[in-house]
C-alpha cells in the first residue's frame, strides 16, 4: 500500500486537523483507496458533520412509527397491516451541471431507497426550485430536470403525483431537486440494512459497476465555482429500465425468507452501503473487488469504490438462498455475484488481484466523522411593512397573481409525468394533495412543501410554516396528517448566516412537528447550494403524508355547483409581509412572514377534519401563497364555477384583506351545512367567516367589476407554456 | 371467459390491465416474454410500458421476444388480441398492424385525459357504440400514430379505424399529432386491435372516468 501525502488529502477536501483525525484511526498513513473512502464517508453529505447535532431536536416518535430515522427510509403505520415507507432526497448538484441526469438519478435513488425496505413504489412528488425564469439557464435546466423526472418515473411505471416549483434569482446558480418517493409494504415484513450475522454472503446485484459518479458525494458537499462545468463526469447516468427490474427482482426475492441485511448504493456507493451494513450490525465486512460486476476493463480498487453507478444493491442473504437469489435475478436478467462475507472483525477489508487495498476499522469510519458546531446567527427581525398602498386594482392584482411565476398552472410539467399509472391515482396533480387508493376505501395523501421567502426572512417562522402548509395540504383533502420527511436545503454551512437559517429552520420545524403531531421519520440535508458566495433562499423542504379513512369523504378544491355558501375558517388580518402580492405587484421582497400560531393550526385543522368527516363539505382549499383571492379563484378554476364575495371587515383594506398570507385559514363550501359550519367553528374557538355564494361564469369581489374565470385561466394557463416555448424572447 | 397478459421486462401497466379485465368479469392468467407456448384464454392482452425501456425503438425488442411466436400463431387463427400503448407497438413491430408510431408531435410525453370517439363497431369494440365519446387517459411519449397517404386511404376505405381523438370541448383533442386523428385502428381480420390511449384506467370507481368499463363488459360478454 502507497501512502498518501497532506496535499492529496487536502484535494479530497480534508482539512489539517482531519487529516490528523485519519491519521490517528489508522495508526498509519492511509493509502489513496482509503483516503477516497474517508473523504466519502466523512463528505458533508454523507456523515452530516456541519447538521447531525441540530437534527437530534427533531421529534421522531409516535406510537404508528415502525422505523424512524437512519434506515434507508421512514416506516409509518397506517393499519390494515399496511406500512407507508417515504423518504424525500435532494439530487441539487447533479440536476444543475447535467439537469436530464441529474433529476432522473434522484429519482431512482430515493425510489431505491423505499424498495430496499420492501415496500413497492406507489408514488413520487418532486420539488424544483429554478432560477429567475429571466435567466438564460433557466428554461434549458426546467426542461431538463421534467424531462427527467418523467423518463425515469414514467418508464418505471410509479406515478408521479404532486409537488411544488418555484422560481426565485436566488437558485439562478444552483436549482434544487428534492425528489419523495411514498412506498406501501406488509407491516411485518420491513427490510433493514443492519448486517448482523457474521459469516453470511455479501451479493452485489443490479448493474455494473462503471466510472461514473466518482466522487459524487464529495461534489455535493462544495459550493460551485467557474468550474462547475467541468464537474459534469462526476454526475451519474441513469437507466430506469434496469431499476425496474431490480424492483421487480427485489421484491420477488423479499417474498421467501433470504435477505438479512439489504442497502441500495447510492451516494458513495459500495463504500457507503457496505461500511453502513456492517455499521448498523455491529460487524465487520470483507469485499473480494475482482467478484464486482464491471462495465469497464482496468477500474482500480479507488475506483470501484467510490463509483456512483447507478441501480445497484448491495444485500447480506442466507448462504441457503444463494441459489435461489441467483434464479430470481437471472429471470430479470440482472448481474448477481457474492463478493464477499460479513465477518467479526469490524473492519473494511477490501482486496483486489490478491492485494488488500484498503483496511479500515468501520467503527471510525461510520461514526466518528468530525462533527462540528459551526458559528450561526440568525438574521435580524425585519420590521413590519404595514398595508402599502395599491397601485393597482384588486381585479387587476389579481390576475396578476394568476399568470406569476410562483402561482401559474403547473400543467405543462405535470402533463409530462405519468401521474396515473398503477391506476390508485384518486386525486390527481392540482390539488392540495394527492391521494392514492389504498385497499378497503382508504386513501394515502401526500404532499411536499416549503415557503423559502419566509424562511429566509425569519428561518424559525419559516421551519415552522413549512410543517403547518404540509397539515393544511392533508387537512384540506380530509386526510389525518401522520408524519413527516424533510429535505434540508441550504448554502455553505461555513458562513454563519446560512448556518443561522439551517439552525433556525430545524427548529421551527421540530416545534411543529411536534405541535401538530408529525414526527420527522426520514430526511436529507444538501447544504453548499451556493454559487461564488451567492446562496439560494433557504428551502426546508416538508413532505408528508396523511390517511383518509373512508373515501367518500375525501374532498377537493373544486366547488361543488352553484348556490354554495362559501366560508373562510381562521382569521384575517392582512398580513402583507414576504407575502407574493407585495413581490409581484410592489416589487418589495420585505418584510416578516406571516406567524404560525401552532395552537390555532392544530384547532383549525382538527375542526376542517371534523367538517369533512361529518357534514361531507362540497369544496375544501388551504389559503396559503397569493392569499384568499388566489384561493378562491383556484377553487372557480377548478371546477369552472364562478363566485361572488365580500369582505366583510371594511376595516382592513380590501388589497390586505384578499392578498394577506395569514397561516392556519381554509376556505370551505357547501350547499346547505352553513349554520352547522358556523356552529362547529364557533365550539372549536375558530374564526369563521361567510364570504359569499358560488355560481356564474365569473368572480365578483366586493361588488365590483366582474372577471370571466375564462379571463383568469388564460394568464394562469398559459404563462408556463408560453415561457418554455421561448415567447420571451420573441415578443 | 379467460384473458392471458404478456408480460415483457418493462412492462407496467399489468396492474391497470388486471384490475380492468377483472371489473369486467374476466379470469386473467399471464404469459412471459421467454414463453413459447401461450395459456389457453379467450384473449391476449399487450398491456403498456416501457419494453426492454423502449431502447432501440419502442415495441422493438419485445416484438422479436420467444412469446410471439405464439401471439402471431393465435392471432392468425382468429385470437382477439389487444394491444395498448406499448402494445400497440409491439403489435406494430411484429407486423401485426401496419403504420409506425413516431414521437408526439410536441416531442413530450403527455398524460392526460382526452375525448375518443368510436368510428366503428367491431368484435373489440365492447357496448360502445358508433359515435360515442368516452374519456380516457392517455400516457406517451410516442403514440404520434403515422400512415402515409396510401395505407392512411386504405385504413379509412377498410374502415379499420376503430377509435379517433376528438377535441373536449376545451380546445384539446388530438395529443400527439397522429395521421387522421387516428387513437386506435384494428388489422383486416378484425380480430387484432391496437391502440395508444389506456381505458383500463378509466373503468375505476375511483379513477378520474369510468367511461370504457363497458368497453372491456362488452368484449368479456362477448367472449363467455
Amino acid at each position: 500500500m502507497n501512502a498518501v501525502l497532506p496535499d492529496i488529502a487536502a484535494r479530497h477536501g480534508f482539512t489539517a486537523d482531519e487529516y490528523a483525525k485519519i491519521l490517528d484511526h489508522m495508526g498509519r498513513e492511509p493509502n489513496l483507496t482509503e483516503l477516497g473512502i474517508f473523504s466519502a464517508m466523512w463528505s458533508e453529505h454523507c456523515s452530516y458533520k456541519s447538521s447531525r447535532r441540530w437534527l437530534k431536536a427533531l421529534a421522531s416518535n409516535a406510537p404508528w412509527v415502525i422505523c424512524g430515522p437512519g434506515e434507508n427510509a421512514g416506516v409509518v403505520d397506517i393499519g390494515d397491516g399496511l406500512a407507508a415507507v417515504f423518504k424525500m432526497e435532494s439530487h441539487n448538484h447533479p440536476s444543475f451541471i447535467e439537469p436530464f441526469q441529474g433529476a432522473a438519478t434522484g429519482v431512482g435513488g430515493i425510489m431505491r431507497d423505499v424498495f430496499t425496505m420492501g415496500a413497492r413504489p406507489v408514488a413520487l412528488l418532486d420539488v424544483l426550485r429554478f432560477g429567475s425564469p429571466s435567466h438564460p439557464r433557466t428554461r434549458h435546466l426546467v426542461s431538463g430536470v421534467v424531462s427527467g423526472i418523467g423518463s425515469y418515473g414514467n418508464c418505471t411505471g410509479v406515478p408521479t403525483v404532486g409537488g411544488q416549483t418555484t422560481f426565485h434569482a436566488s437558485c439562478n446558480g444552483n436549482n434544487l431537486v428534492n425528489a419523495m418517493c411514498v412506498g406501501i409494504a406488509p407491516a411485518d415484513r420491513i427490510f433493514y440494512a443492519a448486517a448482523s450475522q457474521p459469516g453470511a454472503p455479501v451479493i452485489y446485484v443490479g448493474s455494473k459497476t462503471g466510472r461514473d459518479g466518482i466522487h459524487g458525494a464529495s461534489m455535493a458537499s462544495t459550493g460551485f465555482d467557474d468550474e462547475a462545468e467541468a464537474k459534469r463526469p462526476t454526475v451519474q447516468v441513469g437507466d430506469p429500465f434496469t431499476e425496474k427490474l431490480l424492483l421487480e427482482a427485489c421484491l420477488e426475492l423479499m417474498a421467501s425468507e433470504s435477505i438479512i441485511a439489504i442497502q441500495d448504493m447510492g451516494a458513495a456507493g459500495l463504500t457507503s452501503s457496505a461500511v453502513e451494513m456492517a455499521a448498523r450490525g455491529g460487524t465487520g465486512i470483507d469485499l473480494d473487488l475482482d467478484a464486482v460486476p464491471q462495465r469497464e476493463t482496468g477500474m482500480t480498487a479507488y475506483e470501484m469504490m467510490l463509483s456512483e453507478s447507478q441501480e445497484r444493491m448491495l444485500m447480506v442473504i442466507h448462504e441457503h438462498a444463494l441459489e435461489h437469489a441467483r434464479g430470481i435475478f437471472e429471470k430479470w436478467d440482472l448481474d448477481c455475484a457474492p463478493i464477499g462475507r460479513i465477518t467479526t472483525t469490524g473492519r473494511l477489508v477490501v482486496t483486489m488481484n490478491g492485494r488488500i487495498e484498503a483496511d479500515i476499522a468501520i467503527g471510525p469510519l461510520a461514526h466518528e466523522a468530525p462533527l462540528y458546531e459551526r458559528p450561526w446567527t440568525l438574521p435580524e427581525p425585519r420590521p413590519p411593512v404595514g398595508v402599502p398602498g395599491s397601485p393597482v386594482t384588486v381585479e387587476s392584482a389579481l390576475i396578476t397573481l394568476a399568470g406569476c411565476p410562483d402561482l401559474a398552472s403547473r400543467r405543462w410539467i405535470w402533463e409530462q409525468y405519468d401521474h396515473l399509472v398503477m391506476g390508485r391515482t384518486v386525486a390527481p396533480p392540482g390539488g392540495d394533495a394527492a391521494v392514492i387508493e389504498l385497499p378497503g376505501d382508504r386513501g394515502l395523501a401526500m404532499t411536499a412543501d416549503a415557503t423559502p421567502r419566509y424562511c429566509e426572512a425569519d428561518p424559525v417562522a419559516g421551519g415552522r410554516q413549512a410543517v403547518a402548509e404540509a397539515w393544511r395540504n392533508l387537512v384540506a383533502v380530509g386526510a389525518r396528517p401522520l408524519a413527516v420527511t424533510d429535505c434540508l436545503n441550504f448554502g455553505n454551512p461555513e458562513s454563519p448566516a446560512v448556518m443561522g437559517t439551517f439552525v433556525g429552520s430545524v427548529n421551527g420545524i421540530a416545534e411543529a412537528s411536534r405541535a401538530l403531531a408529525m414526527p420527522v421519520v426520514s430526511g436529507n440535508v444538501s447544504f453548499y447550494n451556493e454559487t461564488r458566495g451567492e446562496a439560494v433562499q433557504p428551502a426546508p423542504t416538508i413532505g408528508a403524508i396523511g390517511l383518509i379513512d373512508d373515501l367518500d369523504r375525501m374532498a377537493s378544491l373544486a366547488f361543488g355547483g352553484a348556490d354554495e355558501t362559501i366560508h373562510l375558517i381562521g382569521a384575517t388580518s392582512g398580513h402583507l409581509g414576504a407575502s407574493l402580492w407585495l413581490r409581484e405587484i410592489t416589487g418589495e421582497e420585505d418584510g416578516p412572514p406571516p406567524p404560525v400560531d401552532l395552537d390555532a393550526e392544530r384547532r383549525t385543522g382538527e375542526l376542517v377534519l371534523g367538517l369533512i368527516r361529518d357534514l361531507g363539505l362540497a369544496s375544501c382549499h388551504d389559503v396559503s401563497d397569493g392569499g384568499l383571492l388566489v384561493a378562491l379563484a383556484e377553487m372557480a378554476l377548478a371546477s369552472g364555477i364562478g363566485f361572488s364575495v365580500r369582505r366583510p371587515d371594511r376595516e382592513v383594506a380590501a388589497h390586505a384583506f384578499w392578498f394577506g398570507e395569514e397561516q392556519g385559514r381554509f376556505v370551505v363550501s357547501s350547499p346547505c351545512a352553513g349554520k352547522a359550519i358556523a356552529a362547529a367553528a364557533h365550539d372549536a374557538g375558530v374564526a369563521c367567516t361567510v364570504l359569499g355564494r358560488t355560481g356564474g361564469d365569473v368572480l365578483t369581489v366586493d361588488d365590483g367589476q366582474p372577471i370571466s374565470i375564462e379571463s383568469v385561466r388564460t394568464v394562469h394557463e398559459r404563462w408556463l407554456p408560453d415561457t418554455m416555448a421561448g415567447a420571451g424572447e420573441t415578443s | 371467459m379467460k384473458a392471458a397478459l404478456v408480460l415483457f421486462p418493462g412492462t407496467n401497466r399489468e396492474t391497470d390491465m388486471s384490475d380492468a379485465l377483472r371489473r369486467a368479469g374476466a379470469e386473467v392468467v399471464t404469459a412471459w416474454h421467454r414463453d413459447r407456448e401461450l395459456p389457453a384464454a379467450d384473449l391476449v392482452v399487450l398491456p403498456g410500458g416501457f419494453s426492454h425501456g423502449d431502447y432501440l425503438r419502442c415495441g422493438a425488442m419485445a416484438a422479436r421476444a420467444p412469446v410471439m411466436a405464439p401471439i402471431v400463431e393465435s392471432a392468425g387463427r382468429g385470437v382477439p388480441v389487444l394491444g395498448v400503448c406499448n402494445g400497440f407497438q409491439i403489435l406494430i413491430e411484429a407486423g401485426l398492424l401496419p403504420g409506425a408510431l413516431l414521437r408526439n408531435a410536441g416531442l413530450r410525453f403527455v398524460c392526460r385525459t382526452v375525448h375518443l370517439r368510436l368510428e366503428r363497431r367491431c368484435r373489440l369494440s365492447g357496448h360502445l357504440d358508433v359515435g360515442d365519446v368516452i374519456r380516457v387517459p392517455v400516457a406517451h411519449g410516442d403514440g404520434n400514430y403515422f400512415a402515409d397517404s396510401d395505407l392512411a386511404a386504405r385504413l379509412e376505405d377498410e374502415d379499420r379505424v376503430v377509435f379517433r381523438y376528438v377535441p373536449d370541448g376545451r380546445g384539446a383533442g388530438n395529443p400527439n399529432g397522429s395521421t387522421g386523428d387516428i387513437a386506435g385502428i384494428i388489422n383486416r381480420a378484425g380480430n387484432v386491435l391496437g391502440m395508444m390511449p389506456h381505458p383500463e384506467d378509466a373503468t375505476g370507481p375511483r379513477q378520474q372516468s369510468r367511461d370504457a368499463l363497458p368497453f372491456f363488459q362488452g368484449i368479456v360478454e362477448s367472449l363467455s
